[in-house]
């Protein structure tokens, strides 16, 4: 898709989020008397405690993998590890076509249940699109570029903070995006190694064949995954400096 | 080795559960171009139109798939088919819009318009130019699409074993409810080795697909 | 100043065999001119300018810049010495045009705002408008404005010496044209010591003070340009520099070099009789008709004349064109072929009738270096 239609995209993405957000929220207080409403009435507490905790699984995985895919991907980058770092690439590449739910699964067999297996495995997921975007981007930084300011006398620490990264800053928050909505996607799987969320009224919900308790679940988790997408483009928009910003 | 022994003791299982996995992913992304392709060369004709598809299926996309089931069972319990197959294939078809309009779209709307110049300097019609020209060069991408689609399924119909669809994913949610090892590895090791040799199958079949002569890469997932 | 001794570069080859991209080359490049390093592709005359700057080490030799030797200075320090120019310009997209100008000040750790009203100036010295561009982005301008914003980075921070890669070659001729005599008059002002890659015979002709040809990574000839084109040193640097490089000289010689600057004029009130009378004695054929100020206005020809009377005013014609002695010869050949004449009026900046200029002093003029090549060789 070509950097205008992106563009365009996110434009209508927004005034349709808003739209849809408001119909959710009209629904809610509508339905005080309706199906919605009774969902709202008996789950709100559940609904409450257990989107914190969805919310905390989403932010300390995605951050771990943020703080570590980041370097990894710079140091993959460098010249010196050129030799290893398509071979690293490849695996990575792999890595990612794994399903989650195998990750989530393997991830037990290797640290039991609870919180922590269900954050590494978050992690893993979330970690392999940030590296890849991280490299790719910082090797897609053209050549004359650090020719250029290796020829105006640049240390290679300032090529890579105030040429090489700024001008990936965009693939890697793509990679960055792409990497959270695997991750909220994810999430509500969370539940089914102990690691707690909104997949605990969902799953629940389908053991005992509740549809309120399944969809008290079900639509928090979409909206709130909707709300992350939402917000990751408009922090693309914003975050990212005009200069380089396709988008802008 | 207790796992080695678990697999070579159910290869039977195993089969079976591959060929379930599989029948859901293939039905799906089979039913996913025959929608798909259609309207992503639909829409080409209408900005708007095309603008509107891509960012209802951009928002599918996003929603959790075990969040798409949960709101599709009310639905589909209806008409009797709350879980099982019928959710399963349904929620893979509508993941597989995405890639698959999108690719289908750019690629016909990036056909270099010297050739759609050309095509119609020859004398085609608007049919002849979009079955003998626009197609033929849209196929890879489409490939490409079809095989992020794919991917992408193979772990969400993994998923789909809690809606009671069967599939590979049944040793994963047997596994980790009987706290049993054996099933969990089995299952995520064949779900893996699906996802990653189905990947390499397509990307050989797109290569093969794409023209010597065409450069036209396959849009980033 | 920039002094290369014997310098070499040797490359080795994935397949263990080793090219020889600089062999011994050495040269010098005098305080406050231009040395275009000229060349088909691959011979080694980019590998010889990034050896300037250390982009690409070299293998053996000797390097001084600005009186320095480069061995004994750090890299990095050397490099925001000397200014550097590519074709790609390499404007940095994240940066506003402002910082990009003040890119190497920043890095010497100079004042801000010393830096900024820097820019600004260099910015006016390329005519853009500071207002206007200094905070706007590289992919807000063209490659034309961009080019221009890319010298005067390399200047910012007064490097006495100026590295360019075909900085120009990435723009559309028309564009090319005027960046370059925008870049000559500057060099007019900056007298920088400037070190020029280009693939261009043309454009070499125009910019250079020296021009150095280089083939297979050996400096073949480093010569001014009009000796260069007069006295190719081998068969090679002829067929290079074309079967035209007669005409080509025409650039390099200005109309005031050849101009025949007697000054036999008539003015409208004189009688024929007279004009008759000056063409005869100077055996001209011609004369030009000036204004009371003495510009030129017309002319009248021997013929017309031969046996009238009357006054000048009655018998002149129209001078077809005229030609400034500031133009290079080339514009003067142009002007005498599409107006089918063998002479030209020169006039100054005013329009002042400065005297004449004829294809056969032009002709003559060219072949004069070839005449003294041949007496020089029977010597």
């Amino acid at each position: 898709m070509s950097i205008k239609d992106t563009l365009k995209q996110d434009n209508i993405r927004t005034r349709i989020a808003f739209v849809i957000g408001l119909v959710f929220g009209v629904g809610l207080m509508a339905g005080e008397q309706g199906f919605l409403g009774d969902i709202w009435r008996y789950y709100s507490e559940d609904i409450i405690y257990l989107a914190k905790q969805h919310v905390i699984l989403v932010l300390v995985s995605s951050g771990l993998a943020i703080l570590v895919g980041v370097p990894a991907g710079i140091w993959l980058s460098r010249d010196w590890m050129a030799r290893y770092s398509e071979t690293a690439l490849q695996i990575f590449n792999i890595g990612t076509t794994i399903p989650t739910l195998a990750i989530l699964a393997l991830s037990i067999t290797l640290l039991g249940i609870g919180f922590t297996p269900a954050v590494f495995g978050l992690w893993v997921a979330t970690l392999l699109p940030i590296v890849r975007n991280v490299y790719q981007g910082l090797r897609e930084v053209p050549a004359y570029l650090k020719e250029a300011a290796t020829g105006m006398g640049m240390t290679p620490r300032h090529i890579l903070l105030s040429v090489e990264l700024p001008n990936a800053l965009y693939v890697i928050f793509a990679g960055v995006r792409t990497a959270v909505a695997v991750n909220v996607g994810t999430v509500p799987l969370a539940f089914l190694i102990g690691g707690g969320g909104l997949g605990e009224l969902i799953f629940t919900g389908i053991d005992l064949n509740d549809p309120q308790m399944l969809l008290a679940g079900a639509i928090p988790v979409a909206l709130l995954s909707m709300l992350a997408d939402f917000l990751l483009a408009k922090a693309q928009y914003w975050l990212i400096p005009r200069g380089v910003n396709p988008l802008r | 080795m207790e796992t080695l022994l678990f697999i070579s003791q159910n290869l039977d299982v195993i089969l079976e559960r591959t060929l379930q996995h599989l029948s859901i992913v293939g039905v799906a992304i089979g039913l996913a171009i025959l929608t798909g392709v259609p309207i992503g060369i639909l829409i080409t004709l209408n900005q708007r139109a095309a603008d509107i598809v891509l960012y209802v299926a951009a928002i599918i996309i996003t929603i959790p798939s075990i969040a798409l089931f949960g709101l599709m069972i009310p639905v589909l319990s209806l008409i009797g088919h709350g879980v099982g197959y019928l959710p399963a294939v349904i929620a893979v078809l509508l993941y597989s819009q995405l890639p698959i309009i999108r690719n289908t779209y750019t690629a016909i709307s990036n056909v270099d318009p010297a050739l759609r110049e050309a095509a119609r300097g020859l004398g085609m019609t608007p049919i002849q130019r979009l079955r003998r020209v626009e197609i033929p060069l849209a196929v890879p991408v489409v490939m490409a699409g079809v095989r992020i689609a794919v991917v992408m399924n193979i772990g969400i119909t993994a998923i789909a074993a809690y809606i009671g669809a069967g599939g590979l994913g049944v040793f994963i949610s047997r596994g980790i409810s009987q706290s049993d090892p054996r099933q969990l590895i089995t299952g995520a090791l064949m779900v893996s080795i699906l996802a990653i040799a189905s990947d390499y199958f397509l990307l050989w079949v797109q290569k093969r697909l794409t023209p010597a002569s065409s450069s036209s890469a396959a849009p980033a997932h | 100043m920039i002094t290369l001794d014997k310098l070499s570069k040797v490359f080795e080859t994935p397949g263990g065999g080793t090219v020889i991209a600089a062999d011994q080359v050495s040269m010098e490049v005098p305080e406050g001119e231009i040395c275009v390093l000229l060349g088909p592709s691959g011979c080694g005359k980019t590998t010889t300018l990034k050896m300037i700057n250390g982009l690409i080490p070299k293998t053996n030799g000797k390097i001084h810049v600005a009186g320095r030797d480069t061995d004994e200075l750090n890299p990095v320090e050397l490099r925001r010495s000397i200014g550097y120019v590519i074709q790609q310009i390499g404007l940095f997209p994240n940066m506003t045009i402002q910082d990009n100008i003040c890119v190497v000040p920043d890095l010497l750790g100079w004042d801000k705002n010393k830096s900024r009203k820097r820019a600004a100036e260099l910015l006016e010295l390329v005519n853009l408008d500071p207002g206007i561009f200094l905070n706007r982005y590289p992919k807000e301008l063209s490659g034309g404005q961009q080019q221009r914003v890319g010298v005067i980075r390399a200047l910012a921070a007064d490097p006495p010496v100026l590295l360019m890669d075909e900085p120009f070659g990435a723009i559309d001729p028309i564009n090319r044209a005027v960046i370059q005599d925008e870049f000559l008059k500057m060099q007019k002002e900056i007298r920088k010591t400037i070190a020029f890659v280009s693939h261009d015979i043309d454009e070499a002709i125009k910019m250079a003070d020296k021009i150095a040809i280089f083939r297979d990574g050996k400096l073949e000839q480093y010569s001014s340009p009009d000796d260069l084109l007069a006295r190719p040193a081998n068969d090679f640097i002829a067929s290079f520099l074309g079967s035209d490089r007669t005409l080509k000289r025409l650039s390099l010689l200005s109309v005031s070099d050849v101009m025949l600057g007697d000054q036999i004029r008539v003015t409208a009130q004189d009688d024929v009789s007279r004009a008759r009378d000056m063409m005869r004695e100077a055996g001209h054929k011609n004369i030009v008709m000036v204004g009371p100020q003495g510009r030129a206005r017309g002319f009248v020809h021997l013929n017309d004349i031969a046996d009238v009377q009357g006054r000048v005013e009655e018998h002149y014609q129209a001078l077809p064109t005229v030609v400034n002695v500031h133009d290079d010869l080339r514009t003067a050949v142009s002007r005498m072929f599409r107006h089918d004449t063998t002479w030209l009026a020169c006039v100054d900046d005013d329009g002042f009738f400065k005297g004449f200029i004829t294809q056969r002093a032009i002709s003559h003029a060219l072949g004069a270096t070839y005449r003294d090549a041949a007496t020089v060789a029977a010597k």
